[in-house]
């Protein structure tokens, strides 16, 4: 029993260590970044690598989502006669929630484990220690691009989400289904406000693009330096990423758009 | 892949992404209506526009003939000025007439034009001079429960005497 007890408290320690170091790291992070932009090719390649290579499956995804949107939006809206106002739905859901929700899912998914299995592999193969041998900090040239680089591709792939979805439910809903476009576009235009649903979407794209990130990077840089550890070191990524930007979005969403 | 077409590929996802926030941020401002008629404005002033949006339809017979282009209050006449886009195909009589019509219950409100019987047509600028305002429901709730006060008693009432 007592030694269940002991168990416990190494186990709540340990995550204290945890947290201790990994907010280390990203004061590390934020510390460096200004210097990374000395040379920007640096962080140019890094968005290539990160933003470039993930926009397919989020333009992909944005399609489909905004696709399902309108074909479920109508069905409900139609009970009630409000089908006019489908693209007010699409647009607020896409805009305020699942655009940002599901782009950093995505992102986390297809570029935090691209992150982490980099950068383990990079300290399993001692590239790290051989850059720090050579003067040259690894955490300026290799961790702070890519961290700025995530934060600044997750913006750009949540409009782009958003952008694309709202395409495709008027692809459906107007040319499709037979809702009258001026009213598909003017209760939009009505609905959504620009600082307060459009602006806090691109919030919460930049609060997830950092979370997602520092977790890829944190996890990498402390993965095990063998295979078997930078594979476990990925599925953590995803499963820490996707965790954090869900409850994150809890916080956010009850920040901005609680009715007072 | 050389540094030059990375540095031109992140570029263009950049110029992507700046397009679609541009796209999100027009869609919640007024976006200009993309006819390919071109259109010639009339005005109709209402004492009630209801809730006629900008870039709501004009129909006539149900078929769409124009869009509303701008919504203001005249502080002198105190009535609501809706300022229409009808296409230049379709010419109205000078004694038709502007409705606020409801599409099914609860749906969005567009203008009604009913075309007069007169030989010359309106001119692009011109009123419409008849007009019916929008139906409010509380005024058609309140005039219901005052005429059900002010009915004489039922004939039951009256049989019991």
């Amino acid at each position: 029993m007592s030694e269940f007890i002991a168990r416990l408290g190494r186990w709540a320690l340990a995550i204290l260590a945890t947290l201790g170091h990994a907010a280390a790291f990203f004061a590390d992070l934020v510390r460096n970044t200004p210097q990374c932009l000395r040379r920007p090719y640096l962080t140019t390649a890094q968005v290539h690598a990160i933003g470039n290579r993930s926009l397919i499956i989020i333009a992909a995804s944005g399609g489909t989502v905004g696709l399902v949107l309108a074909l479920q939006g109508y069905y409900t809206l139609s009970r009630y006669g409000a089908t006019e106002s489908l693209g007010l739905l699409v647009a607020l859901a896409l805009v305020r929630e699942l655009g940002p929700v599901i782009t950093a899912l995505l992102f986390a998914g297809r570029a935090g484990t691209s992150l982490t299995a980099e950068i383990g592999l990079m300290k399993a193969g001692e590239q790290l220690a051989a850059m720090e041998m050579m003067a040259v900090d690894p955490r300026v040239r290799v961790l702070a691009p890519r961290f700025l680089a995530g934060i600044i591709s997750m913006p750009l792939l949540g409009a782009i989400f958003s952008a694309v979805g709202v395409i495709a439910a008027y692809v459906v809903g107007v040319l499709m289904i037979g809702i009258d476009s001026g009213a598909f576009w003017s209760q939009m235009q009505d609905g959504v406000d620009v600082t307060k649903d459009i602006g806090n979407g691109v919030v919460k794209t930049i609060v997830f693009g950092v979370a997602s990130t520092f977790a890829a990077l944190y996890i990498g840089y402390e993965s095990e330096a063998t295979p078997e550890g930078v594979a476990q070191a990925t599925t953590q990524t995803v499963v820490v990423s996707s965790l954090s930007v869900l409850f994150l979005d809890f916080i956010l969403t009850a920040l901005m758009f609680s009715t007072p | 892949m050389s540094k030059k077409q990375i540095e031109t590929l992140v570029g263009l996802f950049v110029l992507l992404g700046i397009l679609a926030i541009v796209l999100l941020a027009l869609k919640a401002a007024n976006l200009a209506s993309f006819s390919f008629h071109t259109t010639y404005p009339l005005l109709a002033r209402f004492d009630n526009v209801g809730g006629l949006k900008i870039s709501a339809p004009v129909k006539s017979a149900g078929v769409k003939v124009g869009r509303i282009a701008s919504i203001t209050f005249d502080n002198k006449t105190f009535q609501g000025v809706v300022s229409m886009e009808i296409e230049r195909q379709y010419q109205f009589p000078t004694d038709s007439s502007a409705k606020v019509l409801t599409s099914g219950l609860l749906g969005d409100q567009y203008v009604g034009l009913e075309p007069g019987a007169d030989d010359k047509d309106l001119q692009p600028g011109d009123t419409i001079k008849m007009v019916q305002s929008a139906v409010v429901l509380e005024n058609l709730i309140g005039q219901f429960l005052y005429n059900k006060a002010a009915e004489p008693p039922t004939k039951q009432g009256a049989a019991q005497k």
